[in-house]
C-alpha cells in the first residue's frame, strides 16, 4: 500500500516549511530511519526521516517550495508495488490535496531511471553491483547503538574498520573531537570577534551591499519587533557578589574532566530556574486578555550565537537536573546549534531565557523577552572590581545582570525580589548542588 | 590440590567412583588386562576385577548398545571409545537409543551412562582416525556433551557425568592427555556440566574455546598480552548443554570475539556460539566474531601438512588482531 509524506510539524508554532533538498530521489530505496528531505522551518534546517520503509515514487513538491504542515510531500510504495497515476491521485485527494499530473518531462526521466536500475539478469552473479550497507554507512551494530545514543550522524564519523566501518572506537573519538571542539569554536569565535580590522586600505569606500535576509534572520527579526512592540518591557539591573561562585566553580572543576567542566551561566541557569519556582509568574506566557499561564515546568533557554543569528537551545526541567547534567545539555545543544544540527525538541517550549554576553567582556546589557515568555535575563562579564565592604576599599568578584519583564504579567516589586532571590542562590552557590 | 597430567585426572576420576559407587563399572576395547589404549585404566582390571572392568570385542555397537542396556536395569556403566571415530559405528545406539529413551518412555527410564571417547588429531593417526566431529553429537537434543580443557575440569566433569541420571558423552582429546595442572584431591570434587567457565580475565576481545583450544586459546592470550591487549578466555566445557552467559557478559564488554575449536568450521560449534552472539548481544556487536577452526580437508596424515590443517596457537593470535582490527 503506498503511503503518503506529508510535511512534519516541527515545533508547535511551525504552520509552514519549505522543502530545500530531496535526499530521496524518485526511484530511490527508503529504509525506515532514513533521511527523505530536508525542510527549513522559522528556525532551523531539519533533516525528515523516513517512517516507513519502501520506494520513493514520486515527490510531490519541488525543492524550495514552502508548503503548509501536513500538506503531502511524497508519494512512498512498498518495495515492488508500481502505484498507478490514479491511485497516487486519489491518496492525494483523500489527504485534501489537489491531484497533480506529472509533466511528460519528469515522466520521461523516470523511465530512464527505471531502465537505470534495473539491470539485465546478470549472467554472471559477481558482476551485480555491490548492495550499500542499511542507512549509507558501513557501521557495526554497536557503533549504530552508540551513535543514536548520542545523536551522531554516522556519515560525519570516519570509519578504522575494514572497507571504513565505524565502530565503537572512532564514535568515541569523534564524540571525543566534538566535546573539545565545541569548547574550541567558541573561544576562537570570541576571539576573532574581537579582533580590531587594521589593514584596510585607506581611501578606498566600499560599495554598499544589499544582501537577503536568511529565514532565520526573518525570524528572529519578526519576533522581536512583535515582542518589543506589543509587550510593556521593564527592567530591572543588579550587581551579584560572584566571589563565592568562582571559587566553588574552580574547586568543582578541578574534580572534572576538560570536556565536562562547569560553565558560569550553568551556575545562573540553574539558580534562576531554582528562584523562578518561587515566582511562577516570571516563568509564565499570557495566554489571552484575561488569563496567564503558569508554567509548571522550568525550561530554561539559553541564547546562542550561530552563523547570521542566534537561537536558543532549552535546558527543560533545568529546576529538577544537577548542575553537572546542565552543562553536558547546553553543552550538546550549543555545539549542534553552531554546527546547524540542532533538533527541533532542542529549541522548543523554553519558559524563560537567558542571554549571556559575559564572555565578549559586556558589562550589562537589556534584552528583548523572547515571546510567548514573560521574561528574559540579560547577564554580564564576572569582573574583579574595587568594592566598599565594611567601610574600606576592596577587590570583589561581581556580575551584573538585568532582568526584562513584561509588565501585563509581572510587575516590579515581584521582579526585584525574584532578583534577590536569585542573588541569594548565587551568592550561596552551595544551595545550587543540593 | 595435586598436580597431576589429564590422563591421570581422568583414571583418578573413575577410580574414586568405582570406588564410591559398586554400581559403576567400565567396559571397552583394552581396557582391562592392557590397562586402555591411553593408560587411563591402568591396574583398574587387577583391583576392581573382571566384572567391573570388562574387556569387550571389536564392536562398539555392542559396546554402547550392552551399556544403555545395563543402564536402564540401574547400574551405572562407564563406556569406553578407543577414538571417537568409531562412534560412527554405534552412532544408532547413541542418537537414536540413548537419547531418547528416557524421553519416548515418558521418564520412566533413566539412563546413567558416560560414553567416554577420545577426540582429535595431530598424531598422524589419518584421516579417518583423526577427526573432531563433537559438533555432530551436540546436535542432539537429549545427550549431554561434555570435554574438558584442563585436567581439573576433567576430573570434576567426569565425576559429575557419573554421578547424574543423563546419558553423557564424556570427550577427551588425546593431545591433552600429557598437559599438567592442579586437581583438586577431594573426591566429591564435581564441576556442573552446562556451565561454561571464564579461565582468563581481560577486557578487549573474548576468546572462546573449549578442550584442545583451551590451552592454545590461553597460550594466545600471553602472546596477545605481549601487544597490550587482555583476552578474555572462556572454556565452553560442555558442549550440550551450551551455557552462553559467561560469553554475553564478556562479549558485552569486550564487543569482539574469537570462537575457536579443533573441528571443522561448517556447521560447526564456532557457528553455533557467534549465532549466539549475534542473537544474544545484537547491539554490542562491532566487528563480525571470527571463528578458527580446522582447515576444511579430510585430515592429511603428512606431518607438516597435518599441523597446517589444524587450528593452532597462533591463529588464535592472528585472528583476535583481526577481530580487534589490531
Amino acid at each position: 500500500m503506498a503511503e503518503l509524506v506529508t510535511m512534519p510539524k516541527l515545533g508547535f508554532d511551525m504552520a509552514e516549511g519549505t522543502l530545500v533538498r530531496w535526499v530521496k530521489v524518485e526511484g530511490d530505496t527508503v529504509e525506515k530511519g532514513d533521511v527523505i528531505a530536508e525542510i527549513e522551518t522559522d528556525k532551523a534546517t531539519v533533516e525528515v526521516e523516513s517512517s516507513h520503509s519502501g520506494v520513493m515514487v514520486r515527490h510531490l513538491a519541488e525543492e524550495g517550495t514552502a508548503l503548509p504542515v501536513n500538506s503531502p510531500i511524497a508519494v512512498l510504495a512498498e518495495k515492488g508495488e508500481e502505484p498507478s497515476e490514479d491511485e497516487i491521485n486519489a491518496l492525494v485527494e483523500e489527504a485534501g490535496g489537489e491531484p497533480q499530473k506529472k509533466d511528460e518531462e519528469k515522466k520521461e526521466r523516470k523511465e530512464t531511471v527505471d531502465k537505470e536500475e534495473k539491470p539485465e539478469p546478470a549472467a554472471n552473479e559477481k558482476e551485480e553491483p555491490e548492495v550499500e550497507p542499511a542507512g549509507g554507512v558501513r557501521s557495526s551494530p554497536l557503533a549504530r547503538r552508540m551513535a543514536e545514543e548520542h545523536d551522531v550522524r554516522l556519515e560525519k564519523v570516519e570509519g578504522s574498520g575494514p572497507q571504513g566501518r565505524v565502530v565503537k572506537k572512532d564514535i568515541e573519538t569523534f564524540l571525543d573531537s566534538m566535546r573539545e571542539e565545541g569548547r574550541v569554536e567558541e573561544a576562537e569565535a570570541v576571539g576573532k570577534a574581537m579582533q580590531p580590522l587594521t589593514a584596510f586600505s585607506v581611501g578606498e569606500v566600499p560599495e554598499d551591499e544589499v544582501v537577503e535576509m536568511s529565514r532565520l534572520r526573518q525570524a528572529i527579526g519578526r519576533r522581536m519587533q512583535d515582542s518589543n512592540q506589543n509587550s510593556p518591557h521593564f527592567y530591572l539591573t543588579r550587581t551579584f557578589k560572584t566571589g563565592e561562585m568562582m571559587r566553588l566553580r574552580k574547586e568543582l572543576n578541578q574534580l572534572l574532566p576538560e570536556s565536562e567542566k562547569l560553565s558560569v551561566n550553568d551556575f545562573i541557569l540553574k539558580a534562576s530556574a531554582l528562584a523562578l519556582r518561587q515566582y511562577p509568574n516570571l516563568n509564565a506566557s499570557l495566554e489571552d486578555d484575561q488569563h496567564i499561564r503558569r508554567h509548571g515546568h522550568v525550561n530554561i533557554g539559553v541564547a546562542v550565537a550561530v552563523e547570521g543569528g542566534l537561537m536558543t537551545v532549552v535546558c527543560k526541567d533545568a529546576d529538577q537536573k544537577p548542575i553537572r547534567l546542565i552543562a553536558q545539555e547546553v553543552r550538546e545543544m550549543a555545539t549542534n546549534a553552531r554546527e546547524g544540527k540542532v533538533r527541533s525538541d532542542d529549541i522548543e517550549g523554553s519558559t524563560f531565557s537567558i542571554s549571556n554576553l559575559g564572555m565578549y567582556a559586556i558589562d550589562d546589557f537589556t534584552a528583548i523577552i523572547n515571546p510567548p515568555e514573560s521574561s528574559i535575563l540579560a547577564v554580564g562579564a564576572v569582573q574583579n572590581v574595587p568594592v566598599v565592604e565594611e567601610g574600606e576599599l576592596a577587590v570583589g568578584s561581581r556580575m551584573k545582570a538585568t532582568l526584562s519583564a513584561d509588565h501585563r504579567v509581572t510587575d516590579g516589586a515581584e521582579a526585584a525580589e525574584f532578583m534577590g532571590v536569585l542573588a541569594n542562590y548565587l551568592e550561596e552557590p552551595l544551595r545550587l548542588m543540593l | 590440590m595435586s598436580r597431576m597430567t589429564m590422563r591421570e585426572a581422568v583414571s583418578k576420576a573413575l577410580w574414586e567412583e568405582m570406588e564410591r559407587d559398586e554400581k559403576v563399572f567400565i567396559q571397552g576395547e583394552e581396557v582391562g588386562i592392557w590397562g586402555g589404549t591411553y593408560a587411563v585404566t591402568k591396574g583398574f582390571y587387577d583391583h576392581f576385577g573382571e566384572k567391573r572392568v570388562r574387556d569387550t570385542p571389536i564392536a562398539e555397537a555392542a559396546i554402547v548398545g550392552s551399556a544403555i542396556g545395563a543402564a536402564l536395569t540401574g547400574l551405572r556403566p562407564v563406556a569406553e571409545l578407543m577414538t571417537i571415530n568409531f562412534a560412527f559405528v554405534a552412532m544408532d545406539h547413541i542418537v537414536n537409543e540413548a537419547a531418547k529413551l528416557h524421553y519416548m518412555f515418558g521418564g520412566q527410564f533413566k539412563l546413567p551412562l558416560v560414553i567416554r571417547a577420545v577426540s582429535g588429531g595431530g598424531r598422524q593417526l589419518g584421516a579417518t582416525h583423526s577427526q573432531t566431529p563433537d559438533a555432530i553429537f551436540a546436535h542432539f537434543p537429549g545427550l549431554k556433551v561434555v570435554s574438558p580443557g584442563t585436567p581439573a575440569d576433567a576430573k570434576g566433569l567426569l565425576k559429575s557425568a557419573i554421578r547424574i541420571d543423563d546419558p553423557v558423552l564424556f570427550i577427551e582429546n588425546a593431545t591433552l592427555y600429557q598437559t599438567k595442572g592442579e586437581v583438586p584431591d577431594d573426591k566429591d570434587y564435581l564441576e556442573p556440566i552446562g556451565k561454561s567457565k571464564v579461565q582468563r580475565e581481560g577486557d578487549d576481545v573474548t576468546i572462546v574455546a573449549y578442550s584442545k583450544m583451551v590451552p592454545a586459546a590461553l597460550e594466545a592470550a600471553d602472546m596477545l598480552a605481549e601487544d597490550g591487549i587482555e583476552a578474555e578466555v572462556v572454556d565452553l566445557r560442555s558442549l550440550r548443554p551450551l551455557d552462553m552467559e559467561p560469553i554475553i557478559k564478556s562479549f558485552k564488554r569486550t564487543n569482539r570475539a574469537v570462537v575457536a575449536e579443533e573441528g571443522w568450521r561448517s556447521y560447526g560449534v564456532g557457528s553455533e556460539v557467534s549465532a549466539r552472539i549475534y542473537e544474544l548481544a545484537f547491539d554490542y556487536v562491532d566487528a563480525p566474531v571470527k571463528r578458527v577452526a580446522q582447515a576444511e580437508v579430510p585430515l592429511p596424515y603428512n606431518a607438516e601438512l597435518e599441523q597446517l590443517a589444524l587450528p593452532q596457537t597462533e591463529d588464535i593470535y592472528h585472528a583476535a588482531k583481526e577481530v580487534i582490527y589490531g
